[in-house]
């Protein structure tokens, strides 16, 4: 069950510009809202979101409005920040949370838990409760405030809708969720690798694709049709939601190009447009194996680890990922939950950890903390199987040492994370390197992603030997 | 070991509990909050015998002296981490995020000495009933609440009357007694089971004939008056006994709190109010009473219109009435086993009976009950009513915006919780409902209506009363939350309040009854 740390104050950035596009979306007709004009001043919190989210604002817009005209009028409430403005954007959140989030995951739980044999009733209370009491997405929404919910929310009810055969209803759920916010685009390889395999299984390909085809294209037109009349109004709004001139990457996210721009100075080698290739490049080849055990071998379960892979890789090679972004990977981790128990752990400590520094500046150190312990009591809470995989390992002595060593050095990571932990928030940084603490932070993300992203790579590949003889007993 | 694991699991409710009252440290806190920063401040920097007599601050020390003493103690480790928290001019109304930090972490700290009286009292308790004592008390909302948002440390506090509980059930009236003693030397306001535990005392431990008897009798004496020096001593000493006494019993305040704690109290009044307009309207000149309930005793004159003043003395005598049949019960029959319920309806004849009551003081017998909700099916029932009417009740402390969605929430997962928990201890087939969605407040009737056909007989249900009446519970929050501002306006704004009170109080009411007909039932 998700707390509400409705307390924690908000940051001037990110909930002054969820105010000022309800202050926009408000007072402007339609077709100006991505456009740079004497009421929409795009350089001060423009619209960075496909429309979805544009909709929902002048929906919370109104609900703002009734209650508190001057939060929204236009020009006038920049910088508003009241107590009663503050509570009502809080309400639209924890709303947006509960009617969209919760029932897309019940619809999960309760779709994924039926067709799961195995699974008892504690174990499906469990995976619930990882799934509502997700740390990340608690801090990010409520804490730094966004709206994530909704399109997480409706990504989980298309992943539902796959896993119980509706794929008409999932295209057009994904759709949704593409229009919602662009990052949804990390899981498109899954779904279309998924779908595709599908649609190649059956007895008339063609018409398959041609309905689901359709059924997206429907989808956008509908969403999208106020600015379809014109190539321009169209190209208006994809230029401001891929904003390419903000570098390959910004801050300290533990990414490929991050990291490696330790050693590797990639800004100033290629210019943006030759970064723009080689991470496109980069991204399509890492998400191409988990696309083609897809289109080879269609399951659900290789549809969760293909969503976790192809999320994995754009988060890792794609342009200008924010650390946010951690969020879009954690979610089919946390689908994956009863299955991979350690690295899910593993995933949401990192993930955590990741987002430490941008949480510190959020001013949000105690509901990290409390968060995660939260998280890491429930976890670990004694009626369930907290830690213990589901399938116990049979004892092998000839693995022994390095699985000791495993042990060990995975161990020694988790120490050091906790006493970088106690050490940014204690100490200063030498004079030569400011941001020492947070490149040390993204180097020990990056790994423990890097070797994630492998190891449940290689477990969808596995999928493909396994689904010739599994696929009889597996597949719903 | 079976211990081990125990204790384990129990520092795992414990420890849930703590994270969520970390979340809740930056919320609301009332002006309790500063009250026990002033104590702090007073003990550290004043001499003992200044501490009844100081002036600085309208916040003074109305606690006995061992509760004094308790901030003494903090008040070290206060001045360590921030002396300005503890300096008694310069640290008025401060609010700096040290002062919060370290109070609200005191009372979380101090919570675990409620976990020791739990854990002390469960150690023989089969998992199943333990496990769900834990979560009725670790967790419950009402304490929560009180204890950890509006801010005042009444875990530590209750931590020691479950501990004097655990020692009489086991049969150490001894200790039990001592610990009572030493309970009452922290917060007064727990003497109304003062007369229980003494007359159980002398029949259980006391009555063993005429020798023995009697030297247990004046062993029993001689501790409770140790303890009583040990706290009054120094105060007799330096000759301001009168003083602490006036302090600690400000008999100034009228019957009723300013918001109306739900006893019997709101009905005498609600009594009093319809009579004189109907009165009224019949001619009758009734005058416009000058005082109020709320204020202070205004001379002679009477807040009451038509019905007979009401004193501090009439309400003793109520209380003592109310009680006697525990005192008979205890008298005949004393078994330890019955102590805890015969604690619980005392406390509860305090709440409904009692001059000037807190509804905070609702803890004070729905924690004990706690122990007892687990025995048999009537008493889950009863008590799952209890709890919810209680913890609503407490609502209007946290009257913020931000809050609310909080006590909602609190409220509603702990009834999820005990619906659970009960139903699977006490349902032969297993689980009714299982999936209940904690969407909106209508989850907590629908959950309700849609297990009575699937549990057998026998199973944990409500009956019809008292699915209406929570759903009422329901309706008076809609009233008061959106259709009053929506319909009303500012126009009658004590309404909401007055509903609130009034309908918690036919709950209370109904507890009591329920009690007083157990109590009397049984041999």
């Amino acid at each position: 069950m998700v707390v509400v740390d409705s307390q924690s104050p908000p940051k001037f950035g990110d909930y002054e510009a969820q105010r000022h596009w309800m202050e926009i979306t408000l007072n402007l007709p339609v077709l100006e809202w991505y456009r740079n004009s004497t009421g929409n001043d795009l350089s001060y919190w423009g619209l960075d979101y496909p429309p979805l989210t544009a909709y929902q604002s002048y929906f919370h817009g109104l609900f703002l409005r009734f209650f508190d005209p001057d939060s929204v009028s236009l020009f006038t409430s920049r910088g508003y920040e009241t107590y009663v403005g503050k509570l009502l954007m809080r309400w639209t959140v924890l709303s947006s949370d509960t009617l969209i989030f919760f029932p897309a995951i019940f619809y999960f739980a309760f779709v994924y838990h039926s067709s799961c044999h195995s699974s008892r009733k504690n174990d499906c209370a469990w995976h619930i409760a990882m799934l509502l009491l997700n740390p990340c997405l608690i801090l990010i929404d409520h804490g730094h405030f966004q709206y994530n919910c909704i399109s997480l929310g409706l990504t989980v009810a298309a992943i539902a809708a796959i896993l119980s055969q509706r794929e008409l209803l999932a295209s057009c759920l994904f759709t949704l969720a593409l229009s919602h916010k662009q990052m949804s685009v990390y899981y498109a390889p899954a779904f279309f690798s998924h779908l595709l395999g599908k649609c190649l299984r059956r007895k008339n390909p063609i018409h398959g694709v041609a309905k689901l085809g359709l059924t997206v294209l429907g989808t956008f037109t509908v969403v999208w049709w106020p600015y379809l009349h014109s190539t321009d109004a169209l190209l208006g709004v994809l230029s401001r939601l891929a904003p390419f001139e903000r570098g390959i990457y910004e801050d300290y996210v533990a990414n490929f190009w991050c990291t490696s721009s330790v050693i590797i100075k990639w800004k100033r080698l290629f210019s943006v447009h030759s970064l723009k290739f080689i991470s496109l490049t980069a991204t399509v080849l890492t998400c191409l194996p988990s696309m083609v055990q897809q289109v080879m071998a269609p399951s659900s379960r290789g549809f969760l680890y293909g969503l976790l892979n192809s999320s994995f890789a754009f988060y890792l090679f794609s342009f200008q990922v924010h650390e946010k972004s951690i969020l879009l990977p954690l979610l089919p981790a946390s689908l994956l939950a009863l299955e991979e128990r350690r690295p899910f752990k593993w995933l949401m400590f990192y993930g955590l950890f990741s987002m430490f520094p941008l949480l510190c500046r959020d001013k949000l150190v105690l509901p990290y903390f409390a968060l995660h312990a939260l998280f890491m009591l429930l976890y670990h809470a004694p009626c369930g199987h907290g830690g213990r995989p589901r399938n116990a390992r049979p004892n092998n002595t000839k693995f022994d040492y390095f699985d000791s060593f495993k042990t060990f050095m995975n161990g020694f990571i988790y120490l050091s994370s906790f006493i970088l932990h106690i050490v940014y928030l204690t100490m200063h940084p030498p004079e030569k390197f400011p941001y020492l603490f947070e490149a040390i932070i993204m180097l020990i993300c990056f790994y423990q992603f890097a070797l994630l992203a492998f190891y449940t790579n290689v477990k969808q590949w596995s999928l493909l030997e396994h689904s010739t003889t599994e696929e009889e007993k597996k597949l719903i | 070991m079976e211990s081990s694991s125990s204790t384990r699991q129990l520092l795992w409710f414990f420890a849930i509990a703590v994270c969520v009252k970390l979340l809740l440290i930056p919320a609301y806190h009332s002006t309790d909050f500063e009250v026990h920063r002033h104590w702090l401040a007073l003990t550290h920097s004043l001499p003992l015998s200044n501490w009844y007599a100081d002036e600085t601050s309208p916040w003074t020390l109305d606690y006995p002296p061992f509760f004094a003493c308790f901030e003494r103690f903090l008040s070290i480790f206060a001045h360590y981490i921030d002396p300005q928290i503890v300096d008694l001019h310069n640290g008025l109304n401060y609010r700096a995020n040290s002062a919060i930090y370290f109070l609200r972490i005191s009372v979380i700290l101090s919570d675990l000495w409620l976990l020791y009286g739990v854990c002390r009292l469960t150690k023989n308790a089969d998992v199943k009933r333990r496990n769900l004592i834990w979560v009725l008390i670790v967790w419950s909302p009402a304490l929560v609440m009180v204890d950890h948002l509006h801010f005042q440390y009444n875990g530590f506090l209750l931590g020691w009357l479950l501990l004097s509980i655990s020692f009489l059930q086991e049969g150490k009236d001894l200790m039990g007694g001592f610990l009572f003693a030493v309970l009452l030397c922290f917060k007064h306001l727990f003497a109304v089971a003062a007369p229980v535990y003494f007359v159980y005392l002398l029949r259980h431990y006391c009555w063993k004939g005429l020798f023995r008897g009697f030297s247990r009798l004046s062993v029993l004496g001689a501790v409770v008056v140790a303890v009583f020096a040990a706290a009054y001593g120094p105060f007799l000493y330096h000759g301001q006994i009168q003083q602490v006494f006036n302090r600690m019993f400000p008999f100034g305040r009228g019957l009723c709190h300013a918001y109306w704690a739900p006893n019997f109290w709101v009905f005498y009044i609600i009594l009093d109010k319809v009579f004189s307009f109907f009165l009224k309207k019949f001619g009758f000149s009734i005058q416009i009473p000058a005082a109020s309930f709320t204020g202070g005793l205004v001379g002679d004159s009477s807040p009451f219109a038509v019905l007979p003043k009401i004193s501090p003395s009439t309400t003793l005598i109520m209380v003592l009435l109310a009680l006697s049949p525990c005192f008979i019960k205890a008298w005949t029959n004393p078994q330890p086993r019955m102590v805890a319920r015969w604690i619980a309806y005392a406390y509860t004849c305090g709440f409904l009976f009692g001059w000037h009551v807190h509804e905070k003081a609702s803890l004070h017998f729905v924690i004990p009950l706690a122990i007892v909700a687990v025995q048999s099916l009537e008493d889950a029932k009863h008590y799952f009513m209890l709890s919810i009417v209680s913890c609503y009740s407490l609502f209007p402390l946290l009257y913020e915006g931000q809050e609310y969605p909080i006590k909602v929430l609190l409220l509603l997962l702990h009834s999820i919780l005990m619906w659970l928990g009960f139903s699977t201890k006490f349902t032969r087939a297993s689980a009714p409902n299982t999936m209940v969605t904690a969407k909106k407040k209508g989850a907590q009737s629908k959950s309700i209506e849609s297990s009575s056909p699937a549990a057998e007989k026998g199973g944990f249900t409500i009956g019809w009363v008292g699915k209406s009446y929570l759903l009422g519970l329901l309706l008076v929050e809609i009233w008061g939350q959106f259709l009053h501002p929506y319909l009303l306006g500012d126009k009658f704004p004590f309404v909401p309040l007055m509903l609130i009170s009034t309908y918690c109080a036919f709950g209370i009411m109904y507890s009591w009854i329920w009690q007083l007909r157990w109590i009397i039932s049984t041999t």
